[in-house]
C-alpha cells in the first residue's frame, strides 16, 4: 500500500482528460495520459498502468484495435468511454476483454465506483473460494450459496451463472459472453435464455427482483454483478 | 460413358415440364366431356357431376349452359346458380354469350361453360369460347366444358371426310391435351339412335332429318372409334410424361424435332394437319417454317397464308419466318439451326417454267443427314396448276400503262427515222428499251412491252408496213427471235431486280434494328428509352404508337405515357390493359377484342409486364409477316432497354440512399461528440465542484447546483435532438432481442431517479410474462420519456402506474397518471414536434412524445392516448409479437 494505483486515462479530448484528473486525483489516483491510441499503446507498456480508461473516438485508429493491441500481452482492467449511440462498438470492446463501460456524459460519482471496483476485483476472485455481496454468500469450493442464512437450492445452469457472475464480478458481461460460457458457442445467439435464467436468478437471490441489487441490466448490452455494497 | 449421356432426358424438356406444373399450379382445373356427337349426354354428364360437386360445398355456377330442352337434362339444373348471360345486339339481332366478366368478378370455384367450341357473338372479347375458356382458368377458377370429337382441329377434316359435313367451329388440340381430365361419353351407335328415335335428343321433325344426314349407323361408328382412339391416345401420352417426369429414362428417346415447310398454298393446310398427328403420335416438337420470297403475293394468299400461320401454332408448332430467294436452302438451314433431322413438305403443284430446280430437287441434292418426306395432295383440284400460266397481277395497271406508252413512244419517235437507219436498227433500240424497263417494273408488264414491241415492230416497221404479213422470210426469223430475246432478258432482268429488292428489303429491316438499337443504347433515361421507341417505330411500321409502362407495384400505369403519338380513349385503354395482365397480343388483326383500333403487344419483364406497346396502322392495313417479325425484334429490344432503365434507376437509388446514410452517420457521429464533450465538461467539473463544496456556504453550492441541473437540461436537448434526427433521417432500425419487460421498466425507472423526487411510480406485469421481441434500448427510451413527460407535467404526489399485458397478437404497455389530464383540444396536438400546451411547466423540448412515438413506429406499433376517468392521462403503446427478428 505504499503506492497509489496508477491510471492511464487514452482520450483525444483535452476537456475530459482535464475533467477526469480533477476528478481522479483527488480520489489518490496517479495519472498517466494519452492523446492518441499510438502513444495510449506505448504508455500501457512503459508505465504498467493498474487500470486504463480508454475513449473509443481517437483519431488515429479504433478503440478496440487499441484494446486488442494491449490485451495481447496485458490483462489490465479496462474501462470504455463513449458516447451512447456507439452500443455496437461497447459490445465489440467488452467481447474484447473490456471490463467495463460508461457512457458519456457521465456522473462523476459513478465513475469513481467503476474505476474501484475495476481496481478491486481483478485479481483477488481466484484465491478467495467464499465470495460476498449484498448478502449473499457463494462458497464456490462446497458449491453452496446462501440468502443470509437460507441456503439456496439452484440449478446446474443457474448455478453455473451464478458462479461466472461471481468469478468476473463487476465486469460487465455481454449476452454472447455469458452464452459462451454457461451454453457453449453454439448457443451464442440465443439472448432470450441469458434473459429468462437471469429472471429465475434474481428471484432467488435478490431481495427485490422488481429492483436488482445484485445482477445489474446493462441495456442493449448485457449484465453486471454488482460489488457496491448499497 | 456415351450412353449414360443420351438416357439423361435433356434440360429443354424438363424445363418444359417444370414450367408446366408451375402453371398449372396457378391456373384452374379444366374438364373435358368428351363425346362422339351431339346426343351422346355431355352436358347431362357434366350436370350430375356438378351436383355432386355442389353437395360438397364447392362454389358451382352455371356459365353457359344449353339444354336444348331435354327434360332430364332440365331437371338437373336445380339448385345451380346461373351467371345470367350477356345480350349481344349484333346488326338487329339478338345474340346470348356467356357473360365473362361476370363469372371473373363472381370467382366461383367451379364454372359450367357448355359447347368449348363454340364461337363467340362478333363483338365479345375473344372469336372463340375455348379462349373465354382460357382466360376463366387463368383466374384460376375450374372450368367443367363439352366438346365432340369433330371440333377437335386436327381432326375436323377427317370428320368431314367421313360424315361429308364440313365443321366450322373447332378448337385447338392443345385445348384438349393440357385439359386436366378428360371424361368420354361412350354410347353404343345403336343405343343413340334409339334415343333419337324417341326423341330425346332432337324433336321428332328434326331427329328424323338428324339421322337420314349425320347419324347414320357407319357415321356413328367410325366417330365413336375416333373419339376412344383419341382418347387412349390421351392417356398413352399421360403415361409418357409421367415417365418423364418421374425420369424413368428406359424408354426416353432423344427427341426428333422436325420441321415442315409451309406456303400460302391452302394445300398446306393439310399438310400441318397431317404433321400435327404425326408429332403427337411420335411425341415430338416441330416447327413450321415460311420461306418469304420477293415473289408477291395477292390479298388471297396472304389471308391463305396468315391463315396456315395460325392454324401451325394453334397447332402446337413453333412458327419461323424466313425470307430468301433459294426455299430449298432456308428449309435447309432452317431445320440445322432447330437441330432437326426429317424436313416435310407438301408435293408441289407441277414444274414451273422459268425455275431452273424444282424445290424438291434442290432439297434432295443438298440434305445429306436430313430426311426429306413429300406429303402427297388428297384432293388435286384440276384448276390449280392453270393458275401457274395466267399472268399475276401484281404490277398495277399504271405499270402496264407505262410500259406499253414507253414502246409506243419509242415506236413513234423512231417511225421518221426509219429510212436512215434501216428497220432491223429499229428492233435493237426496241430491245433496248424492253431490256430498261425491269429496272423500275415488275415481270408482267415487261413481258407485255416484249410481246408489245414484237408487234409494233411488225406493224410499222416491217415491211409491207402497216399490216402483219411479213414478206421476207429471214424477217419471220428475225421477229421470232427478237420476243424470244426481248422476253428472256426481260423476264431475267425483272429476276434479278427482284433479289436485289429482297436484299435491299432485307437491308433495311437490318439498319432499321441498327438504327432502333442505337438510340435504344445512347438513350440514358426511361423517358428517353420511350421516345426512341415511339419515334422508331413510327418511322419504319408507318403508324401511331401508345405505350403504357408498368409501375413499381406491377401494376400497369392508368395514364398513357406522354411521348405516345396519339391518344387513346378509355376503351383502348382497357384492351391494353387487358394485354398488360394476360401477357398475349390483343386487339386489332388479332382473335382478342378485334375491334380496338390498335394492335397490342406486352413486353414481358422479370417479374412483371414491363408495360404495353399499341401500333395503330393506317385503316384496313396490316403488317406483312416480315413487318411481323421486325415488331417482335423491335420490341424485345424495347422491353430490354426499358428493363435496363428501370433496373439503372435502382441503382442510383440505393447508391443515393447508401452515401447519405454514409455522410449522415458521419455527421452525426461528430456533432454528437462535439455537443457531448463540453457538456461532459460542464456536468463533471460542476459535480466536483458541489462535492467539494458541501461544507462551504450555501449560496456557492446553490450557483454550483444551477451549473449542474442547466447541463442536465442541456444534455436532455441535445440527447433528444438527436433521436428525432435519427428518426427523421430513418435511421433507426430496431435492433430485436428477446427482453424482459420488467426489466426494461426497472431500467427506465432507475435512469430517472434524479428527476423524479416527489411522484410515486409503480409497475405492474404479471407473473410469467413472456419474453417479447423488442428493441430493449429503444423501448426503455421511449417509456423513460412517458414517464418522464408524466413527471414533469403532473404535480408532486401524482401516482403514475406502468403496466404490461398481452391481447391476441400484440404486448400492450401503458403509463397512466392520476393527474389532471391533457385538455380536449390538445390531445390531437401533444405528438408534433415541437408543440407544448400552453401554460405547461417550462422545462422539456416538446420532443419526448414524437420520439416515443417514433420508437414504437419503428416496431410497427401505435402509441396512442386516452383520458381517463375521472382525471388522468393514459398512454398506451400497442407492438406487434409477431416482429420480424433481424440477425445481431
Amino acid at each position: 500500500m505504499t503506492k497509489s494505483p496508477t491510471i492511464l486515462i487514452i482520450d483525444d479530448e483535452a476537456q475530459i482528460r482535464r475533467l477526469l484528473q480533477l476528478t481522479l486525483e483527488p480520489a489518490g489516483y496517479s495519472m498517466k495520459f494519452a492523446a492518441n491510441g499510438n502513444d495510449g499503446i506505448i504508455m500501457a507498456g512503459n508505465e504498467r498502468p493498474e487500470l486504463i480508461i480508454l475513449d473509443l473516438g481517437l483519431p488515429d485508429m479504433e478503440g478496440v484495435e487499441v484494446l486488442k493491441r494491449i490485451r495481447e500481452w496485458a490483462t489490465v482492467p479496462t474501462i470504455i468511454l463513449s458516447v451512447r449511440s456507439s452500443e455496437g462498438d461497447i459490445i465489440s470492446c467488452l467481447d474484447a476483454g473490456a471490463d467495463d463501460y460508461l457512457i458519456k456524459p457521465f456522473r462523476t460519482g459513478e465513475l469513481l465506483a467503476r474505476v474501484r471496483t475495476a481496481l478491486r476485483h481483478r485479481p483477488k476472485i481466484h484465491e478467495k473460494e467464499i465470495f460476498t455481496t449484498n448478502n449473499l454468500t457463494v462458497d464456490l469450493n462446497l458449491r453452496i450459496v446462501k440468502k443470509g442464512k437460507d441456503v439456496l437450492k439452484l440449478t446446474s445452469i443457474e448455478y453455473s451463472l451464478l458462479t461466472l457472475f461471481v468469478r468476473n464480478a463487476g465486469r460487465v458481461l455481454t449476452h454472447k459472453y455469458i452464452l459462451e460460457q454457461v451454453w457453449g458457442p453454439t448457443f451464442a445467439e440465443e439472448a432470450q435464455y441469458t434473459r429468462v435464467y437471469v429472471g429465475q436468478l434474481r428471484k432467488k437471490i435478490e431481495d427485490d427482483p422488481a429492483k436488482p441489487k445484485i445482477l445489474i441490466t446493462e441495456s442493449g448490452i448485457g449484465y453486471r454483478l454488482n460489488l457496491e455494497e448499497n | 460413358m456415351k450412353n449414360n449421356a443420351e438416357h439423361r432426358p435433356d434440360p429443354e424438356t424438363l424445363i418444359r415440364l417444370l414450367k408446366k406444373e408451375e402453371e398449372k399450379e396457378k391456373r384452374g382445373k379444366l374438364k373435358i366431356f368428351f363425346g362422339m356427337c351431339a346426343g351422346v349426354g355431355k352436358t347431362y354428364d357434366m350436370l350430375k357431376d356438378a351436383q355432386v360437386a355442389l353437395s360438397k360445398g364447392i362454389d358451382v355456377v352455371i356459365g353457359y349452359i344449353e339444354t336444348h330442352k331435354r327434360v332430364e337434362t332440365e331437371a338437373l339444373l336445380i339448385g345451380l346458380p346461373t351467371i345470367p348471360r350477356k345480350n349481344i345486339d349484333y346488326r338487329g339481332t339478338n345474340l346470348e354469350e356467356m357473360d365473362l366478366d361476370a363469372v371473373i368478378s363472381r370467382k366461383p370455384q367451379l364454372v359450367l361453360v357448355d359447347e368449348l367450341a363454340h364461337t363467340n357473338a362478333p363483338t365479345s372479347r375473344h372469336t372463340k369460347r375455348y379462349q373465354d375458356v382460357q382466360e376463366l382458368l387463368n383466374n384460376g377458377i375450374d372450368v367443367f366444358t363439352t366438346l365432340n370429337v369433330q371440333h377437335l382441329e386436327s381432326r375436323a377434316e377427317t370428320v368431314a371426310q367421313i360424315t361429308g359435313s364440313i365443321v366450322r367451329e373447332t378448337v385447338p388440340d392443345s385445348i384438349f391435351e393440357t385439359a386436366d381430365e378428360v371424361e368420354v361419353i361412350d354410347i353404343a351407335p345403336d343405343e343413340l339412335l334409339k334415343r333419337l328415335a324417341e326423341g330425346k335428343v332432337y324433336t321428332p321433325e328434326r331427329s328424323k332429318r338428324a339421322i337420314e344426314n349425320f347419324f347414320r349407323l357407319g357415321n356413328l361408328t367410325a366417330l365413336r372409334e375416333m373419339s376412344l382412339r383419341i382418347t387412349a391416345e390421351r392417356v398413352d401420352r399421360q403415361l409418357r410424361e409421367y415417365k418423364h417426369s418421374k425420369q424413368i429414362s428406359e424408354t426416353w428417346k432423344s427427341g426428333t424435332h422436325f420441321i415442315v415447310g409451309i406456303n400460302q398454298n391452302p394445300h398446306s393446310i393439310s399438310l400441318i394437319r397431317w404433321a400435327r398427328r404425326t408429332s403427337y403420335a411420335m411425341d415430338t416438337s416441330w416447327a413450321a417454317v415460311f420461306v418469304e420470297t420477293s415473289q408477291k403475293l395477292t390479298a388471297k394468299e396472304t389471308e391463305q397464308l396468315a391463315k396456315n400461320i395460325k392454324l401451325a401454332g394453334e397447332l402446337g408448332a413453333e412458327v419461323i419466318t424466313t425470307s430468301d430467294e433459294d426455299i430449298a436452302g432456308a428449309l435447309l438451314r432452317t431445320a440445322q439451326s432447330q437441330n432437326a433431322t426429317q424436313i416435310f413438305i407438301g408435293r408441289p403443284a407441277k414444274r414451273k417454267f422459268f425455275r431452273s430446280t424444282d424445290i424438291v430437287d434442290s432439297l434432295l441434292q443438298r440434305a445429306y443427314n436430313i430426311d426429306i418426306y413429300i406429303v402427297g395432295r388428297k384432293d388435286e383440284q384440276a384448276n390449280a396448276p392453270s393458275r401457274e400460266w395466267l399472268p399475276v397481277i401484281q404490277s398495277g395497271l399504271p405499270q402496264y400503262m407505262v410500259s406499253s406508252i414507253l414502246i409506243i413512244a419509242v415506236a413513234f419517235i423512231c417511225f421518221p427515222f426509219t429510212e436512215i437507219i434501216g428497220y432491223r436498227t429499229v428492233s435493237m433500240i426496241l430491245l433496248f428499251a424492253v431490256s430498261l424497263l425491269p429496272l423500275r417494273l415488275g415481270r408482267g408488264p415487261v413481258l407485255l412491252s416484249a410481246a408489245l414491241a414484237a408487234l409494233v415492230w411488225n406493224y410499222f416497221f416491217i415491211p409491207p408496213l402497216f399490216t402483219l404479213y411479213i414478206k421476207h422470210p429471214e424477217d419471220i426469223l428475225m421477229l421470232g427471235v427478237f420476243f424470244i430475246v426481248a422476253a428472256v432478258s426481260g423476264t431475267l432482268s425483272a429476276r434479278v431486280r427482284a433479289r436485289e429488292l429482297a436484299v435491299r428489303q432485307r437491308e433495311m429491316r437490318a439498319s432499321a434494328l441498327y438504327a432502333l438499337t442505337k438510340d435504344l443504347s445512347s438513350a440514358h433515361s426511361q423517358e428517353e428509352v420511350v421516345k426512341a421507341a415511339v419515334s422508331n417505330i413510327k418511322k419504319y411500321f408507318n403508324s401511331e404508337v401508345a405505350i403504357y409502362l408498368g409501375d413499381a407495384d406491377g401494376d400497369m400505369s392508368p395514364l398513357l405515357h406522354p411521348a405516345s403519338s396519339w391518344q387513346s380513349d378509355e376503351k383502348e385503354h382497357s384492351v391494353a390493359a387487358w394485354t398488360y395482365w394476360n401477357e398475349k397480343k390483343a386487339g386489332r388483326n388479332t382473335d382478342t377484342l378485334p375491334f380496338a383500333q390498335a394492335t397490342y403487344i406486352s413486353m414481358s419483364g422479370p417479374r412483371y409486364p414491363l408495360g404495353v406497346i399499341g401500333i395503330k396502322l393506317p385503316p384496313y392495313q396490316k403488317l406483312t409477316l416480315d413487318q411481323e417479325s421486325l415488331l417482335d425484334n423491335f420490341i424485345a429490344q424495347i422491353a430490354s432497354a426499358i428493363e435496363r432503365e428501370l433496373l439503372n434507376d435502382v441503382a442510383k437509388k440505393s447508391i443515393i440512399v447508401s452515401e447519405s446514410e454514409r455522410l449522415y452517420k458521419t455527421l452525426f457521429n461528430s456533432i454528437s461528440h462535439e455537443l457531448r464533450t463540453p457538456i461532459s465538461a460542464i456536468m463533471g467539473a460542476s459535480e466536483n465542484l458541489l462535492m467539494m463544496a458541501q461544507d462551504r456556504a450555501i449560496s456557492i453550492r446553490e450557483l454550483y447546483s444551477e451549473i449542474h441541473i442547466a447541463a442536465e437540461r442541456l444534455n436532455r436537448l441535445v440527447a433528444n435532438l438527436l433521436d428525432m434526427s435519427r428518426l427523421e433521417s430513418g435511421m433507426i432500425k430496431p435492433k430485436l432481442d428477446w427482453c424482459d419487460v420488467q426489466d426494461i421498466f426497472n431500467q427506465s425507472i432507475q435512469g430517472l431517479e434524479q428527476e423524479n423526487e416527489d411522484h410515486f411510480i409503480k409497475t405492474d406485469v404479471p407473473e410469467e410474462f413472456p419474453l417479447v421481441k423488442l428493441d430493449f434500448g429503444l423501448i426503455e427510451q421511449a417509456i423513460t420519456n412517458l414517464i418522464y413527460n408524466a413527471i414533469i407535467h403532473t404535480p408532486a404526489g401524482t401516482s403514475i402506474t406502468v403496466k404490461a399485458k398481452i391481447e391476441n397478437t400484440h404486448t400492450i404497455i401503458t403509463v397512466a397518471d392520476d393527474g389532471p389530464g391533457i385538455p380536449k383540444d390538445e390531445i390531437k396536438k401533444i405528438f408534433e414536434k415541437f408543440y407544448r400546451i400552453e401554460g405547461s411547466v417550462t422545462g422539456g423540448t416538446g420532443l419526448g412524445l414524437p420520439i416515443a412515438k417514433g420508437f414504437i413506429e419503428a416496431h410497427h406499433g401505435i402509441l396512442s392516448v386516452k383520458k381517463l376517468i375521472p382525471h388522468g392521462t393514459e398512454f398506451i403503446l400497442e407492438i406487434p409479437l409477431d416482429l420480424e427478428p433481424k440477425s445481431l
